[in-house]
């Protein structure tokens, strides 16, 4: 896995197999995001395992049950695109072709993670794959994203930023200061609210006036749409819909994921202001892996020998990144003095 | 009396300017709103336009005139049925402009708050030894602040600071009923770290209030209903997030009293954890301490038992001033004892001395007085007598007891979580240098956190944070002990 890039989509989609009728994806593109998804799951059951053993700490957000969402966005964006988020960021760093090893060498604070140790799970960047982390603050990456933007549209070179938030996050002030701008400056965002239906404990209709929070564009002239976001390809389609409007100079987009954690907000969270039946109606029903596998086995694309193979790899590879997170030595104490400023 | 038409300031800047064009003629009647006259300032040219009716009896100032002072009288107008005569003598001379009545010149002599208000600072107005003292001020304005005598008998009871906390808040509800609490998931989950625990259960929704993830308008909202006559209590999450709301605790909750010439004040406690946690990286651990109490117009509380933490925060909720009260998360579940009293209520602006010594003065807040006590007991070992002295409140700080103690021990240490550049620490050594100068055997010593963001590997988060072996190095180099 770690040996692809997801953000090369575009290469893979050149495939030749036919598709059939009913799917709007090859077979190649479908597969390789099935295999994303899995990498997604696999890595954070790994990473709470982790944390169960004391190997990581602080605030640990799982992405478990959102992963269609960052896979199916990632498969719609080219390369030089941006992505930015909040602190739930494992599966898109890992989507926008991170490796493995880094991030989760980053989760233990180990040199070999990708902020050296210094930032942890929260705060996580690359440069080199177009990821501007990684924000513990709720909302911050609104206005950050749009300026990626902005810096697109000034250089005119062609890209768009995804920009990631909550559902909790979309009642920050920040974020209709950003579409402001953004639809006043026709700037190539699109904005993904990943609604979960929850920020923390509170549910959407507890914190949100207007809970259909695609619309919440609508008095700044920002289209937005709802989509399923426990369905890679119906997540792929709008994505690609929304990203050609922002790079066709039409400005902002909004999409709203209808998505949902499998796990408490963060490691600490016992989650009792919803049911167990609530959770396991999502996991029983609407699991995005589970909807990927049928699909592609509907469509004779593999069968549950090689994907189950497929999982095998995908564990061989999430266990190497223990491994490495593990082993990689704690950063040199003389690291903590380097970063703070640009030497000049 | 003919009017008096003066030359106009037309830019807060501009003194004098050149009368460039008249645009009436002795004779001519005007009325309020015609232009007569076009000026150049230092920055345009400017219309000037009558601002009374009448007949223009005479221009007193030529076309073309340079330097003319503003407030200079520059025309006459003969009112309605005024002649020429009335011009005789009217005009000879410009206004001067008299000063206002001004009560002082210099704020630093003047006592704090004029007429006969309390003080709400310390207020350190000035910072040269020559007027010393008289700049430092206790904070219910000269009054002697004591705790409350514990009367004989009184049992003590173990407690969380979380529960210290909680029992202040839901004393103070019962009490008044303008107390409400406000802030993310203070309700139904409980708190986030459960400070809030139990409160909507006994005091329902509308006193105890979930909001969404929005804290520059939580905070607001909140001024505007202490505005409004409630007592609100705003719970940040973490303060950390209170950056976004730090325009609100600032410009709106800090300034306004001053601003309405005490007409509005805002009673309000903005409350929360503060410091670092354990691992959760820079941009969620981070001590707000020094930036709050640099600020005049607030309180700014820093509590570290159990005892304080309730008896302060029932104080702080019954001020008439906006408190900032910072906690520490990783003082929560830490136990202490508190006397057993229907009503403990300590006094804002007064350190507490926790153990005496004769050599050296160590001051600290929040959690860091538990690692000045720790490095306290180590250095008696070693045979050097440490005084600490608790803050507790750092807006008003209580200078008093420390120089008191510096006067006793000819030595300091100052303790802070915080980043030392411009710190509290930074603060104290600048007060008793300038108060104590001549008291002192060493330079004062700072300890605080390194001067880099809160890193979050575990051994970087180690070396960065302050802890009781930079206590004991710090006060072992001030005694010249090694
Ligand atoms: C400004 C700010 N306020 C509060 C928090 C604490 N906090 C962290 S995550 C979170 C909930 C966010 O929920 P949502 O935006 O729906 O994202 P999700 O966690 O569901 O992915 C809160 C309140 C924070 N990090 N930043
Ligand atoms: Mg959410």
């Amino acid at each position: 896995m770690a040996s692809k890039s997801s953000s090369s989509s575009a290469s893979r989609s050149g495939g030749a197999s036919k598709k059939p009728a009913k799917l709007p994806v090859t077979k190649e593109q479908l597969l390789a995001w099935y295999q994303d998804m899995l990498l997604i799951r696999r890595f954070e059951e790994k990473s709470g395992q982790l944390y169960g053993m004391g190997l990581i700490a602080g605030f640990c957000h799982l992405y478990i049950g959102q992963e269609a969402v960052v896979v199916g966005v990632q498969g719609a964006l080219e390369a030089g695109d941006q992505v930015i988020t909040g602190y739930r960021d494992h599966g898109h760093m890992l989507a926008a072709g991170m490796t493995a090893n880094g991030v989760m060498a980053e989760l233990t604070g180990r040199e070999g993670g990708y902020s050296r140790g210094k930032g942890g799970s929260m705060h996580m960047f690359s440069r080199e794959k177009q990821f501007f982390g990684g924000h513990g603050i709720v909302g911050a990456q609104v206005p950050i994203g749009t300026g990626l933007a902005f810096a697109n549209k000034y250089r005119g070179n062609g890209n768009i930023c995804a920009a990631y938030f909550g559902d909790g996050a979309a009642n920050q002030g920040q974020v209709y200061e950003s579409f402001n701008m953004a639809k006043l400056w026709n700037l190539p965002v699109v904005y993904i609210i990943e609604n979960n239906q929850y920020a923390m404990g509170t549910s959407v209709k507890r914190a949100s006036s207007e809970t259909e929070l695609y619309k919440r564009g609508a008095s700044f002239g920002i289209p937005g749409e709802p989509v399923d976001g426990m369905d890679v390809i119906a997540v792929y389609e709008a994505a690609k819909k929304a990203a050609a409007h922002a790079r066709g100079g039409k400005g902002p987009f909004i999409l709203e994921m209808k998505t949902y954690r499998y796990r408490g907000h963060s490691m600490s969270d016992p989650a009792k202001y919803r049911t167990r039946d609530e959770v396991n109606e999502f996991r029983d029903h609407k699991d995005p892996l589970d909807l990927a596998r049928k699909k592609i086995i509907d469509a004779g694309w593999s069968d549950e020998e090689a994907l189950k193979e497929m999982d095998k790899e995908v564990k061989r590879v999430v266990n190497e990144s223990a491994e490495f997170a593990k082993t990689s030595p704690e950063p040199d104490p003389s690291e903590l003095y380097t970063d703070v400023l640009v030497e000049v | 009396m003919p009017i008096e038409v003066l030359m106009p300031a037309l830019s807060p800047t501009m003194e004098e300017g050149t009368l460039a064009k008249w645009t009436v003629k002795p004779g001519d009647t005007v009325k309020s709103g015609d232009v007569i006259a076009e000026i150049e300032t230092d920055k345009a040219t400017m219309e000037v336009e009558a601002v009374e009716e009448g007949v223009v009896g005479k221009l007193l100032v030529e076309e073309g005139a340079e330097g003319v002072k503003v407030n200079a009288v520059i025309a006459l107008l003969l009112e309605d049925g005024e002649d020429e005569g009335a011009l005789e003598g009217a005009g000879a001379s410009s206004k001067t402009e008299s000063p206002p009545p001004s009560a002082s010149d210099d704020a630093d002599t003047s006592p704090a708050g004029g007429g006969g208000k309390e003080s709400s600072g310390d207020d350190e107005t000035l910072s040269s030894p020559a007027r010393g003292g008289g700049g430092r001020e206790a904070a219910g304005g000269g009054k002697t602040l004591s705790d409350p005598d514990i009367p004989e008998g009184t049992s003590m009871k173990e407690i969380t600071v979380r529960d210290a906390l909680r029992d202040a808040m839901a004393e103070e509800m019962r009490r008044d009923e303008t107390v409400f609490v406000m802030g993310e998931e203070v309700a139904e989950y409980q708190g986030a770290y459960k400070v809030t625990r139990e409160l909507l259960q006994e005091f329902g929704s509308e006193r105890v209030v979930d909001t969404p993830i929005t804290e520059h308008g939580f905070a607001g909202l909140g001024v505007g209903a202490a505005f409004g006559g409630l007592k609100p209590v705003v719970e940040f999450m973490t303060f950390n997030f209170a950056m976004q709301a730090i325009d609100h605790l600032i410009n709106s909750a800090a300034k306004t009293l001053y601003m309405s010439g005490g007409q509005m004040g805002c009673p309000m406690v903005f409350r929360g954890p503060n410091g670092a946690a354990s691992r959760v990286g820079a941009q969620h651990s981070q001590d707000f301490s020094s930036w709050y109490a640099h600020v005049p117009g607030l309180k700014v509380i820093a509590p570290y038992d159990a005892a304080d933490a309730k008896g302060l925060l029932k104080a702080a909720i019954r001020d008439p001033n906006p408190v900032v009260f910072l906690e520490h998360e990783l003082m929560y579940g830490e136990t202490f004892e508190i006397p057993d009293l229907d009503d403990w209520v300590l006094p804002i602006g007064k350190a507490k001395v926790r153990r005496e010594g004769s050599d050296v003065t160590i001051t600290a807040h929040s959690r860091m007085v538990g690692f000045a006590l720790k490095a306290a007991e180590q250095l008696a070992e070693e045979g050097i007598e440490a005084e600490v002295i608790d803050l507790r409140t750092l807006r008003p700080l209580d200078t008093d007891t420390v120089i008191e103690s510096v006067k006793k021990t000819h030595r300091i240490v100052c303790a802070e979580e915080g980043w030392g550049r411009m710190g509290v620490g930074a603060e104290i050594a600048a007060v008793v240098t300038a108060e104590a100068f001549d008291y002192l055997d060493a330079p004062p010593l700072r300890v605080h956190q390194k001067d880099v963001p809160l890193p979050y590997a575990a051994n970087l988060e180690k070396l960065s944070l302050p802890g009781v072996e930079d206590i004991v190095k710090a006060v072992k180099a001030v005694c010249y002990a090694e």
